[in-house]
């Protein structure tokens, strides 16, 4: 038994750490959510020498950068490339990947119908065409590539031959979009059962991910609070020294540290293969998600009216934490699961 | 990072799971704590196979393995639904104080009898008017001769009905600054002036107890580091009953929760199936992802105890989030009997073990260290927050 990050990993973290506070202060973070599409166009090139879509990291690895763009987000399409759809690519699409010229997404709900990622989809293909509309499309206007599931199989389908409508969104850095394919050109990427296997993998890969960002956003929210508790004086005293604010700051931080464990758990399991990789996601999503929004709510109720403030960084990470928290549905519909694993 | 055992932990784990299956009776399914002396028999087989103190010192009694075994042991012990040892404040508490700070002399007469349950030990530290300002206490202790004389009253001390040896908080000295004027000691809890009165708890049980020292007189050298070293010794104390005790704590809220999911698959009362109902669906759900999480961030610090020779401050919470999912969840499983959970005795559901351990779980938030004191530690010791006192 053994719990920690390698030394490899524990540097990648910090390379990590350290060029992300370098490129993103509040500041600049506030600017790309606000900006035109949400996207910081330079960062994706810099991404790939980096190495940080290579196809040889092991989930472990990307494991450590997802939760360091939670703690400062990454204004690129990484979680919807990495994360969504790489796992669906042929070894040349994701050979584009890696060396930065493609960016992709998943596109799987459709409207009127369960939006699950393993809910069936009705987009059709024939003769090498897919038709449909898929909606809520994570960087759905701003990338390349779409993996799309349709009533028999995944498809790889090119974002030109596409019509993206962008909608306005929360969270500013991961925009969601409506996408119509009429006729458009489809490569078959796994059909039958070996997509719906995919999907799920995808999907328990998608939960772990998205637990570790919220890790990330938590662990911010909770260091904005301690910091802000120590500083801003009122009757006199630093805030933390009240136990109405210091206890709020220690409840987030015993959430942070289980839902960290969750989300390790999880990342391991995917990165393993293990049997309980299902529950193990399934229980990471919906605990970290919570927690993030958890602590984001303090964190704000802690700074007062500043907090509350569109100049404040806080509602940005609370946005993203909501984000996270309602993808591929609520805390509820994983618990759902959960139970018929104890109890069917 | 890899989650499964070693070779030698899968054949620790494998060897000690088939010696509770020919060896463990199940804890019965009823309310109250069991029987003492079916527990102190078990304790005396526990220690006999070599199951008491994994982690302690050999020439002390124990095996010197690492606590990852310890963490094993608490795991399948719990999934074999194994009784406990009754020697539960001796293990946790006494002996590694012993350890820490004890005489060779100490070590040879006092480690062997609590490892196997002969000797039972109890903790007088909170009193009557000091409960988490616990260097506030005002029992004394004054030296007469070669001896220590004891006076004044401790409070909430489980097993003291029990209980052979006493570790002991005491005021040596008055007139210094209150965590300084203390001393540790050692007493006999069969000692003229000892008396001990039992004190029921909401559950009606009387598992604590008040101990009133009246001119008790402890020999000199019975004392954990010198006098005046009485809070610093309390402080190791303290640190292993909330730094060793997480493997117990999720591993007995696993039993729980198995518990929790025999309950709702069987008809209740009134012949539907709980586990028909998704709300009670979704409260399962949650406790359980919670104990993952709880026996996950004890594996995260004991990983950092295994690097650092300290445990992790992740494992800090793990108390307090253990108390209140127990309350949870007994609260929960009370609830699908409806008015019939108020039906005690003979005709009690579930033998009243949901009805106990529903009330016991109110004591979870207050004992060893109340969740008020518990976020105060973590916000100025973890966070760095100011102090507030």
């Amino acid at each position: 038994m053994d719990f920690a990050f390698s030394e490899e990993q524990e540097q990648l973290r910090g390379f990590a750490r350290d060029f992300l506070a370098d490129r993103y202060d509040d500041v600049d973070l506030a600017r790309l959510a606000d900006s035109e599409t949400g996207v910081d166009a330079e960062v994706w090139p810099k991404l790939a020498e980096m190495g940080w879509l290579d196809a040889e990291l092991t989930f472990l690895d990307q494991a450590v950068l997802l939760e360091e763009t939670g703690y400062r987000p990454l204004a690129a399409p990484y979680f919807s490339t990495a994360v969504l759809a790489a796992p669906a690519l042929d070894d040349e699409t994701a050979k584009r990947v890696a060396e930065g010229g493609l960016t992709a997404t998943l596109a799987w709900a459709e409207p009127g119908v369960p939006q699950g990622l393993l809910d069936p989809a009705r987009a059709t293909v024939s003769g090498g065409r897919l038709t449909g509309e898929k909606i809520l499309v994570p960087d759905g206007a701003t990338v390349d590539l779409f993996v799309v599931t349709a009533a028999d199989g995944l498809y790889a389908v090119e974002a030109s031959a596409a019509t993206v409508t962008p909608h306005r969104t929360l969270d500013g850095t991961r925009r969601l979009a409506t996408v119509r394919f009429d006729g458009a050109p489809a490569r078959p990427l796994a059909s039958g059962d070996a997509a719906a296997e995919l999907l799920g993998r995808i999907r328990d890969r998608a939960y772990a991910a998205a637990a570790l960002e919220a890790v990330g956003v938590a662990q911010r929210a909770l260091d904005l609070l301690v910091a802000y508790a120590k500083e801003r004086k009122q009757f006199g005293k630093p805030i933390g020294v009240y136990q109405a604010v210091s206890h709020k700051a220690s409840d987030v931080y015993v959430r942070l540290q289980e839902a960290r464990s969750l989300a390790y758990w999880a990342a391991w399991c995917v990165a393993e293969d293990d049997p309980m990789a299902r529950q193990a996601c399934l229980a990471a999503k919906a605990f970290a998600a919570e927690a993030a929004v958890f602590a984001c709510e303090n964190a704000i109720q802690g700074h007062g009216g500043i907090g509350f403030t569109w100049e404040h960084v806080l509602h940005r990470y609370y946005k993203r934490a909501q984000w996270l928290a309602a993808f591929d549905g609520p805390a509820r519909d994983q618990h759902a699961e959960i139970a018929a694993f104890l109890l069917d | 990072m890899d989650f499964r055992d070693t070779p030698e932990e899968a054949a620790f784990r494998a060897e000690l799971r088939s010696w509770l299956e020919e060896n463990a009776s199940r804890r019965a399914i009823e309310g109250g704590r069991g029987d003492f002396d079916e527990q102190r028999a078990w304790g005396g087989r526990l220690y006999a196979a070599g199951y008491v103190g994994l982690t302690w010192p050999e020439e002390f009694g124990g095996r010197g393995l690492s606590p990852t075994y310890q963490a094993i042991y608490l795991e399948e012990s719990a999934r074999a639904d194994a009784p406990g040892h009754p020697g539960v404040i001796g293990l946790n508490m006494a002996g590694p104080t012993i350890i820490a700070w004890g005489t060779d002399e100490q070590k040879q007469r006092y480690l062997k009898p609590l490892l196997s349950g002969e000797e039972i030990w109890c903790q007088g530290f909170s009193e009557p008017g000091s409960g988490s300002d616990l260097a506030a206490g005002r029992t004394s202790a004054v030296l007469d001769g070669d001896h220590w004389v004891v006076n004044g009253q401790k409070v909430w001390s489980s097993y003291a009905h029990k209980a052979d040896w006493c570790i002991l908080v005491v005021r040596t000295d008055p007139d210094a600054p209150k965590h300084a004027g203390l001393s540790y000691l050692i007493v006999d809890m069969h000692a003229p002036g000892v008396t001990v009165r039992p004190l029921h708890q909401i559950t009606g049980d009387p598992e604590f107890n008040e101990i009133f020292f009246d001119d008790v007189r402890v020999p000199r050298e019975s004392i954990l580091g010198r006098p005046g070293d009485g809070w610093k010794v309390a402080m190791t104390t303290l640190l292993h009953e909330r730094g060793t005790l997480g493997f117990a704590l999720s591993a007995e809220l696993e039993r729980m929760v198995n518990h929790l999911v025999d309950l709702v698959r069987q008809p209740g009362p009134d012949g539907r199936r709980p586990a028909d109902d998704p709300l009670i669906r979704d409260a399962v759900a949650r406790e359980w992802i919670e104990m993952q999480s709880l026996r996950f961030t004890n594996y995260r610090a004991l990983t950092t105890l295994l690097e650092t020779g300290i445990p992790g401050p992740e494992g800090s919470g793990v108390k307090l989030a253990w108390s209140e999912a127990n309350q949870r969840l007994t609260s929960l499983a009370q609830s699908v009997f409806g008015l019939h959970a108020q039906v005690t005795g003979d005709e009690a559901p579930w033998n009243g073990f949901w009805q106990y351990w529903q009330l016991r779980a109110r004591g979870n938030t207050i004992e060893a260290g109340t969740s008020e004191i518990l976020r105060n530690i973590i916000a100025e010791r973890v966070l760095g927050l100011p102090k507030g006192r």
